[in-house]
């Protein structure tokens, strides 16, 4: 099927730590616990990105998830306390949420995935050409005028009017 | 090369497991950090789709760099929501934030 | 015979000829490369301490180690035995795994970022197309150790601790790598490799000094040095994060902080004042290694002497000097520069595709981005010099007024 050599290694090991940390991030009891499985859970997802040949959105994705985001939700945990000892961490319908879920799985994977890209599928040998673009396509395809510079700057101002959101909505106005 | 099917397989149960995680967890916190779970398995569908389908433009990446900023701008708003209110109620399970007022 | 390329291809081809199979080769010498890499800021941490002590100590006019081998060299090899025969204590509540792996996550997060510093024009631990980025990201992985470490404690002083400290190392990373932007845009490349061979021509530290001094500060700040170390501040907060922390797991951390101090500065080094370049690196790349030790010494001193004589900063006082000082300086220094790279290159001031090396050739656009630069430095000193002096009479006017009319509640 797969020969094994040293890509399909570092896959299985980078899937590891990604589906592992996620089961981790939604079956802690303590949630401190939680967020760092949620960082293992993006290191597995940086080294996808490394395997995909997009080493420049890899970096990113550890500078931006694990050295910012996931540092936010642990000043969040942090902040509002008694949260390292959950008594219930489930709600009333989790029997529910878990069968929907496996059949929103099987629905994907038997119904989407397996018939087109799979290995007797309408479309398994997908093209991966030797023409990959680097991370200058990428930088000129994020000013470029017919490219993508318009999404570029609405994220910014997406950016800035979040930023000044958060800050008045987390302020504490009894000072 | 690794087949495409397996990466999507794997981008299929990471959104998977965090869809379940933001149904069927009581904590605000828990919740938010299953959405990021989805997030992430997005941007690996993503690049797998760039990398096996249109290496030559950068449609794909450029896709997952948006999903990267709105996904931080979600976060910040988000904890900066359950922080407030957390301050006025004490209280970070979402079950108990059943009141339109107080 | 294969060229030697970089540290790991030199062995492959000699394993291949002896009869190993070709894969485990290839397997051999990238690990010996990945050991050599690591080995030498481990072994290097013991000279460095040795020269921050000296250096701490003639400044404090005092002699410093000088017991233990010649000279005290030996003296670190003395305190790392100490440190590790000492007892391994976890405190009854804290959480056990997290407790251990902190420490070794803030030593991994520093040892990460000598992959791809550039030692001679042929060795380099692996020629990331992405170095630059590569390193702010691993970088920012050393945060997550301290947070880490204070919360796992269970101890009320290092969770506050941990606060200051992320809130600061968080911080300072804006203006590092707003500071960075200039020398990548120049360089037209995030490789490390490539960026130091962008320098032959002329050092980016001529070119563009605000930013150098920009990124050095953020770099002190982000290592904790003085006077940002606030990060230890054995006399505040009894030592911050580091409170529960003995023997070994306390050694690997304080190896961490002076490990991360030296590299800040070799990466300072690299980016900005030419690496490994220098007169007759062709023939002898070995040379490489001696200019680029040279030259992070020369940039390593004066930061342990800046340590050993400038008082420590508050942490409000750091965060005011981040957000209303570092952060718009930055970022103007960006636009400044783009606009007047773009000007520079539509007045064909660059050096022309073939003459990138050569000094003569670099002199005009450097004219052009230094002056730029004097301006900017004119400009942010007036306004020093305005915003000090509206201060200093305001608070000469409220002090004439106290004179004047005392409060009424003194003396009482």
């Amino acid at each position: 099927m797969i020969e094994l050599g040293p890509q399909s290694v570092a896959f299985l090991f980078f899937s590891v730590f990604a589906l592992g940390g996620a089961l981790g991030v939604v079956t802690s009891r303590n949630l401190m616990h939680g967020a760092l499985y949620l960082i293992l859970s993006l290191f597995g997802v940086a080294g996808f990105f490394v395997l995909l040949s997009a080493p420049f959105l890899a970096a990113v994705q550890v500078l931006v998830y694990i050295g910012a985001i996931a540092i936010l939700f642990i000043f969040a945990v942090m902040l509002t306390r008694g949260m390292t000892r959950l008594t219930e961490t489930l709600n009333r319908q989790w029997w529910l949420s878990a069968v929907v879920s496996l059949m929103l799985l099987a629905v994907l994977l038997v119904g989407v995935i397996l018939p087109v890209w799979g290995e007797g599928g309408t479309n398994p040998n997908m093209p991966s050409t030797d023409l990959v673009a680097t991370t200058v396509d990428l930088g000129v395809a994020l000013v470029d005028g017919d490219q993508y510079v318009l999404p570029f700057l609405v994220s910014s101002l997406l950016l800035t009017a979040a930023m000044i959101g958060a800050i008045v909505v987390a302020r504490d106005d009894t000072e | 090369m690794v087949p495409l099917w397996m990466f999507l397989l794997v981008a299929a149960a990471m959104f998977v497991i965090g869809a379940y995680g933001v149904m069927a967890r009581r904590n605000a916190i828990a919740i938010l950090l299953s959405v990021e779970l989805m997030l992430n398995a997005v941007n690996i569908n993503l690049v797998a789709f760039w990398r096996y389908v249109t290496p030559e433009n950068m449609s794909g990446q450029a896709f997952a760099a948006f999903v990267f900023v709105i996904a931080a701008a979600e976060a910040a708003i988000g904890l900066a929501i359950v922080i407030a209110i957390y301050r006025s109620r004490r209280s970070v399970v979402v079950e108990d934030v059943n009141l339109l007022r107080g | 015979m294969e060229q030697c390329i970089n540290v790991i291809e030199t062995l492959a081809p000699c394993l291949v000829a002896s009869g190993t199979d070709p894969g485990l080769a290839q397997f051999i010498s990238i690990l010996l490369g990945v050991l050599l890499v690591t080995i030498f800021p481990l072994g290097g941490v013991i000279i460095f301490i040795w020269i921050e002590r000296k250096i701490a100590a003639r400044v404090q006019d005092r002699v410093g180690p000088n017991r233990v081998g010649p000279y005290g060299l030996f003296q670190n090899v003395a305190d790392a035995l100490k440190l590790i025969t000492k007892e391994d204590i976890t405190p009854a509540a804290a959480d056990r795994l997290i407790y251990n792996f902190a420490p070794i996550v803030a030593t991994l997060s520093v040892i990460m970022i000598w992959a791809v510093i550039p030692f001679s024009p042929v060795h380099i631990g692996v020629d990331l197309s992405i170095g630059v980025l590569y390193f702010v990201a691993i970088g920012s992985i050393g945060t997550l150790a301290f947070m880490m470490a204070g919360w796992a404690s269970n101890n009320k002083y290092a969770l506050l601790g941990a606060f200051r400290v992320v809130a600061q190392l968080v911080s300072y990373e804006i203006p590092m790598v707003l500071a960075l932007l200039v020398p990548v845009l120049i360089a037209g490349t995030l490789s490390m490799q490539e960026m130091v061979q962008a320098q032959l021509g002329m050092w980016f530290v001529v070119m563009m000094p605000l930013s150098a001094l920009i990124f050095y500060i953020s770099n002190l700040a982000e290592t904790g040095r003085a006077p940002f170390d606030l990060l230890e501040a054995e006399s505040e907060l009894v030592a911050g994060y580091n409170i529960e922390y003995s023997g070994m797991k306390f050694g690997l951390f304080m190896a961490s902080e002076f490990i991360h101090a030296f590299t800040a500065n070799a990466l300072f080094v690299v980016i900005f004042m030419g690496g490994w370049a220098g007169p007759g690196v062709e023939q002898f790349p070995a040379l490489g290694f001696v200019y680029f030790l040279g030259k992070t010494m020369l940039i390593y001193i004066p930061s342990l002497i800046l340590r050993a004589t400038v008082p420590r900063v508050r942490i409000d006082q750091m965060m005011n000097f981040n957000w209303k000082f570092l952060v718009p300086l930055s970022i103007i220094n960006v636009l400044v520069m783009a606009f007047l790279f773009k000007v520079a290159q539509v007045l064909s001031l660059t050096p022309p595709p073939g003459l990138e090396t050569d000094f003569i050739a670099n002199l005009p656009l450097t004219a052009v981005l230094l002056a730029g630069n004097i301006v900017m430095i004119i400009g942010v000193l007036t306004v020093l010099r305005n915003t000090g002096r509206r201060e200093r009479l305001e608070a000469e006017a409220r002090r004439a007024d106290d004179v004047r009319a005392p409060a009424p509640t003194m003396g009482r």
